[in-house]
């Protein structure tokens, strides 16, 4: 679903955010990508999510090579990826349920479709009750599911996450990851951004390490 | 056989749902639409002084060269009004008989460019002289008369402007028999090529203003973008095309645009309303039928249309100048 190939991102000033990253997730997979802060991480995520382009290598989204894409069909390729992100990006001038239903607005859904769908992705969180509240009344934790239910709300094959459990504490971030291994159990390929070591030890599954841009562990093919 | 009638109700079928399909599509793009320019409408309206000084500048700008317009409209309907009555006199050579001037009244009535010509003959103008001057004993004492026959020659519709009037004189007073052709042209043209100046300028004015509603409003459509700023941020994020990030702001300069439009026609009505009495008055010492015309309901209609696109095209340039630049690249740090 994901193919990295001999991917290199530098930037501008000499820096070089990701070297020579070579790996592949498959459909329906859960994987961790973690590393100390500055190794590359969210860069790595950008590339997925053709916010920034490799400077060399492939980068491959269910099988459509990113790096030829022309810049109008971006859109369209993130509508096939839900992102979560630490501060959530939640809009506060709006309903939980108009969050939720952004991506769906983008697609030109149906009002009866948007209605159906926004509610099963909060059932599925299990903030069905709140989808009225403006997201200011919410707590964190159910601020970061929100974010989550928009990004599974238009069923992507793609979940990205970035420290989604960063501001979280260990038993609300474990109910989040839960959440997590679900979607992945229903065929999304799941990779979730995180320095929290105990979290990627209890959930016992395929790691991706970076270190200072190079892919030190959990490369390649998973299996391998 | 049993194939074909199996697979003949599915095609239908199949079709009837892809067209039920596209019926949807275009539905919700239509309600799209439709919510998208509420909800921008609704936002100008939970700020009603800062869009109200929006509409009331646009209004401004787009009022004045308006009315400039209609006035030069309305000059250009007094010199059309005096080209109706525009009559051409033409005095013939002293010697020419009786009969070589009726041939030649009908030679010139045959000409594409005249209506009509009328003869006076030399007896019947010494007559109303006689009549009209009160000179009677005077003309007593000439021995002959002094007057020639004349022709009084009214041009075809069409080329009653300074132009066509000129032409056709030139084309009389090269007949051999006239010996002098006289026309009041000189403050007709003055007036043409005065309303001419002044209507390029106006368009120059015009323009300008242009300009700087576009600029107005492509400024008052920037503030609104940034103000709006985490909202594109998502809608980017989540796959939104740019079509559909610039469709609010492009909605809210069409707005800006209608109030502007509709406070220019408010106050080029008002002006009128209140310029009519003291026209009317000046128009009837000179007996003219000037009169002050308004817009009308097309005129309105084309203000607020052009004021529309005007409050668009500004948005446009706000969106291509600043939307572009937010990705969201930024938002996920380091």
């Amino acid at each position: 679903m994901i193919e990295f190939h001999q991917v290199t991102k530098r930037y501008d000033s000499d820096h070089t955010a990701l070297r020579q990253v070579n790996f592949q997730l498959n459909r329906g997979e859960l994987a961790f990508l973690t590393g100390h802060s500055g190794a590359g991480k969210s860069t790595l995520l950008k590339l997925i999510m053709v916010m920034e382009r490799p400077t060399a290598g492939e980068v491959i989204v269910g099988g459509q090579k990113l790096n030829s894409l022309p810049r109008r069909q971006i859109p369209y390729i993130r509508r096939h990826i839900g992102v979560v992100f630490q501060n959530h990006q939640l809009l506060f001038d709006r309903t939980v349920f108009d969050n939720v239903a952004m991506p769906l607005e983008v697609m030109g859904a149906s009002p009866e479709d948007t209605g159906r769908r926004v509610r099963a992705a909060l059932d599925k969180v299990g903030l069905l009750s709140k989808e009225k509240m403006n997201p200011l009344q919410l707590s964190g934790g159910e601020q970061q599911r929100v974010g989550i239910a928009r990004a599974v709300v238009n069923k992507p094959p793609v979940l990205l996450a970035d420290e989604p459990t960063g501001n979280l504490d260990p038993e609300l971030s474990a109910d989040i990851m839960h959440l997590f291994a679900q979607f992945s159990q229903v065929g999304v390929t799941v990779l979730v951004a995180t320095h929290d070591i105990a979290l990627i030890n209890d959930m016992n599954r395929r790691t991706l390490t970076l270190h200072q841009g190079q892919l030190t562990a959990g490369g390649g093919v998973s299996g391998h | 056989m049993a194939t074909d009638s199996r697979a003949k109700p599915d095609n239908p079928k199949g079709a009837n749902r892809k067209r039920a399909l596209l019926g949807d599509q275009a539905r919700s793009y239509l309600g799209h639409h439709r919510k998208v320019a509420a909800d921008s409408m609704n936002r100008l309206r939970r700020a009603p002084v800062a869009s109200a000084m929006t509409w009331a500048v646009m209004g401004v700008a787009l009022a004045l060269p308006v009315a400039l317009l209609l006035l030069l409209s309305s000059l250009q309907g007094v010199s059309a009004g005096w080209e109706s009555t525009a009559r051409i006199t033409a005095y013939l050579a002293m010697d020419i008989p009786a009969g070589r001037a009726q041939a030649l009244a009908q030679e010139i009535a045959a000409d594409g460019r005249v209506e009509g010509v009328q003869l006076i003959e030399r007896e019947q103008a010494l007559e109303e002289f006689r009549r009209n001057s009160g000179l009677d004993d005077a003309l007593d004492f000439l021995q002959d008369n002094p007057l020639p026959h004349t022709l009084l020659i009214t041009p075809e519709e069409s080329v009653r402007t300074a132009e066509g009037v000129q032409g056709l004189v030139a084309f009389v007073s090269g007949m051999q028999a006239v010996e002098q052709v006289q026309v009041d042209l000189g403050w007709l043209q003055r007036l043409n090529a005065m309303t001419d100046i002044l209507t390029r300028a106006t368009w120059v004015l015009a323009l300008l203003l242009g300009g700087a509603v576009v600029l107005v409003i492509g400024n008052t459509v920037r503030l609104a973008i940034e103000n709006r700023r985490d909202e594109i941020l998502v809608a980017k994020l989540v796959g939104g095309t740019d079509a559909f990030v610039r469709r609010p702001f492009l909605y809210t300069g069409a707005w800006f645009g209608l109030g502007g439009g509709v406070v220019a026609w408010l106050l080029i009505q008002l002006s009128l309303w209140w310029l009519s009495g003291p026209i009317d008055r000046l128009a009837g010492l000179y007996r003219s039928e000037f009169a002050l015309h308004g817009l009308g309901f097309d005129g309105a209609l084309g203000l607020i249309i052009v004021a529309m696109l005007l409050g668009w095209l500004g948005a446009w340039v706000a969106v291509k100048r600043h939307l572009d630049d937010i990705e969201p690249g930024e938002i996920a740090g380091g």
